[in-house]
């Protein structure tokens, strides 16, 4: 661990003791044709080594912007981030310099993206890819990162990685190549990752294998993991904690089982509703009705209401900021907010 | 639904007559048997040679009966799509028969095809591709009548349109806008009522939801079930979503590799499963209830699905099973019912080891 961050001396003799990453009231915007889309609105959340947040939320939601953002891969401009801090063990990364900044990213902060066909480049061969990291990071020689890199493969599981290093990306299966993608986050032994959807593209036997080798891997270094996605099955398999993000905001943060077991914004309840029951074969499936919102034109007040089986005049006015949530005695429910002003009732439902 | 062929030219083509009689309710009105699908991989430019063949589908045999919704589930590269390709006649196939009320229609061609295919029709995955930009919602809904004019006359094809606008639940005023102002799930339905333009008995949906987004996915679900009802529909279901499959359906039918390797109620299939790759899939899936993770009894299969162009001998799964035996590389298991079993475990299942699985049973991961 004796990398740039720590040799700045902010937290030298004591260990850094709060979150690792702590991301607070983060705005991300996109300046189009159009107008102004307002894809991140606000944005608070923090994650603690070896930790899983799940971010849940639909496509536009703004959970993939929030991490590009915490990765600082948005191309700025059109994107700007008006506001908010990105704090990563304690610094305001939106404060650092290009240097510092990038002495953090992939070797403190890492990513997997969805589509690693198109996330690796296609005409160079895995082993140089992976050995690229070492030799940008750890200036090693080319020799040195090709031993590193079958090493990686071989800890991700590879099957016969010392002949398979000088493959390309598209000579391995869709499994084998998110593996890559794995091991070339993994490479400089981050505090953190960010898994943008991997296993979405991936089927479910072979998903089944990915994830745990996440989570496999996860354990052993002791790494905070965020994990994007769409997937409310993959969520309760693997998430400690989960934030619920609706038109760039999060409606609702909740540890996992209490979130399944009563989830205290309308969204969350709609979305687990809309899962196929097997007791409700032969009748309509519950649906959210209407559409999720233009970021262009997010509606005032609360950005669900127009969808919102629940909503009053007091949504259309008013955003409702993320309340804590309690239990009818008053006695608080640790680590859980929604942004809904009728919590409580949402709480009693079913 | 009034009788084919009674086009003002009156040109009726002798088959017509025959795919005009009802079929009752729980009678096979699609039966496919062995059906063979193999694309030609070539070496050399100009003197092509065939170096052999990807095994999209291989021998697949199964029944659709009328008014069912039969699901098909499997992994990518199973053939889901391509049996939905030769269905159609998109593709022809290599080998075997597609019965469309007892008559044989993969080897039709001209006039007598396009009466078939006016009966199957087609629901695509991607929304955002099946549709051309560059027409109206309007053209592309009324497209189909110009190549079937005898559905709708040409002066009623605005309102015959609007009204399919009125069944998917768009607004009819919509008609002259383009496919980019509209939502995933707003398309879906276009392409939806593209497919129900012509008034088929059968549609083939190839992963109509997986491109939409979660909290719509429900909508575009109960719209097909109600259309169903309302028309009268046999639904050929092809999705990798498994609980949505399991919703839907009437009967399920789970591919590998080119080959159904088991088919069944949907009771049977997702509740006695028998054949070892199903309960792989089955146990793959992630449940959307956290206090499942503890209790969950899931095979994790090792290895990737193996290339079609060279598929294992015998049977197709032994690379990936459990339960593979010397005789699984010699034998291929036929789809039948295993004579072993009894009660709901008693369905199709192309295994010489069928059973139900058994909790705590050995699935230890092969070398």
């Amino acid at each position: 661990m004796n990398t740039a961050v720590d040799r700045t001396g902010r937290e030298a003799g004591t260990p850094y003791q709060g979150p690792l990453l702590d991301v607070r009231d983060l705005h991300v915007e996109f300046v189009t044709r159009d107008g102004v889309a307002r894809a991140v609105n606000g944005v608070n959340y923090s994650v603690r080594a070896g930790e899983t947040l799940a971010v849940l939320g639909e496509s536009g939601s703004g959970k993939s912007v929030t991490a590009q953002a915490v990765m600082g891969i948005l191309d700025m401009p059109p994107a700007r981030i008006p506001r908010g801090e990105i704090r990563f063990r304690g610094r305001d990364m939106l404060k650092m310099g290009k240097d510092e900044r990038r002495r953090i990213r992939g070797r403190k902060i890492a990513m997997i993206f969805q589509d690693a066909l198109s996330a690796l480049n296609p005409v160079l061969s895995v082993g140089f890819q992976l050995g690229e990291m070492f030799r940008a990071h750890h200036g090693v020689s080319r020799a040195e990162a090709r031993t590193k890199a079958v090493e990686l493969m071989e800890r991700v599981r590879i099957p016969a990685a010392k002949e398979r290093v000088n493959d390309y990306p598209h000579q391995f299966s869709g499994g084998m190549r998110q593996r890559i993608m794995i091991a070339m986050a993994l490479a400089l032994e981050p505090d953190l990752i960010i898994a943008d959807e991997p296993t979405t593209a991936l089927d479910v036997t072979v998903q089944a294998q990915v994830m745990d080798l996440l989570a496999e891997l996860q354990a052993e270094y002791n790494m905070g993991l965020i994990l994007i996605t769409h997937d409310l099955g993959v969520v309760a398999d693997v998430a400690d904690k989960i934030a619920v993000m609706y038109a760039g905001r999060i409606v609702e943060t909740a540890p996992v089982h209490e979130l399944y077991a009563r989830p205290a914004h309308p969204y969350t309840r709609g979305l687990l509703d809309s899962i196929p029951r097997l007791d409700q074969k032969g009748q309509e499936l519950y649906a959210i009705k209407g559409l999720p919102p233009n970021l262009l034109r997010i509606p005032p007040g609360c950005a669900f209401n127009p969808r919102c089986p629940r909503a009053q005049d007091v949504c259309r006015a008013e955003v409702p900021e993320l309340f804590p949530v309690a239990e009818d005695d008053g006695t608080p429910l640790e680590g859980r907010r929604s942004a809904c002003f009728f919590w409580k009732e949402t709480l009693h439902d079913r | 639904m009034t009788a084919d062929g009674a086009g003002p030219t009156g040109a009726a083509v002798p088959e017509e007559a025959a795919f005009a009689q009802e079929v009752p309710r729980g009678e096979p009105i699609l039966e496919v048997r062995d059906l063979v699908k193999h694309f030609p991989l070539t070496r050399g430019v100009l003197f092509k040679k065939q170096v052999g063949a990807v095994k999209a589908v291989d021998g697949v045999s199964f029944d659709l009966m009328q008014g069912e919704t039969l699901g098909i589930v499997g992994e990518s590269g199973c053939g889901k799509s391509t049996l939905a390709k030769v269905l159609m006649n998109l593709e022809p196939a290599t080998g075997g028969s597609v019965r469309y009320k007892g008559e044989e229609i993969s080897r039709l061609s001209g006039g007598a095809l396009k009466a078939v295919r006016r009966n199957i029709q087609m629901v695509f995955q991607d929304p955002y591709t099946s549709l051309n930009p560059r027409m109206t919602v309007g053209d592309i809904i009324g497209e189909p009548f110009e190549i079937h004019p005898e559905v709708a006359p040409r002066g009623d094809r605005r309102k015959a349109v609007q009204d399919l606008l009125d069944v998917v639940g768009l607004n009819p005023e919509y008609i002259n806008r383009y496919p980019h102002q509209f939502s995933g799930g707003q398309r879906q339905r276009i392409g939806i009522a593209r497919g129900l333009a012509l008034k088929p008995e059968i549609i083939i949906c190839d992963e109509p939801v997986s491109a939409l987004d979660v909290s719509v996915q429900a909508q575009v679900i109960n719209l097909l079930e109600q259309l169903q009802g309302e028309f009268n529909l046999s639904y050929m279901f092809i999705a990798h979503d498994l609980s949505i499959v399991r919703h839907i359906s009437d009967r399920v039918g789970v591919m590998y590799l080119g080959k159904m390797v088991e088919i069944g109620s949907d009771e049977q299939i997702y509740d006695h499963a028998t054949h070892p790759y199903t309960q792989a899939l089955l146990s793959a899936v992630p449940v959307p209830d956290p206090t499942a993770r503890e209790s969950r009894d899931r095979i994790v299969l090792t290895g990737d699905v193996p290339s079609p162009a060279n598929p294992p001998s015998g049977c197709r799964f032994r690379t990936r099973c459990w339960k593979a035996q010397e005789r699984c590389a010699v034998e291929v298991p036929p789809l039948a019912p295993p004579g072993w079993l009894s009660g709901p475990a008693f369905h199709d299942s192309a295994c010489h080891f069928a059973a139900e699985r058994e909790s705590g049973e050995d699935v230890g991961s092969r070398p």
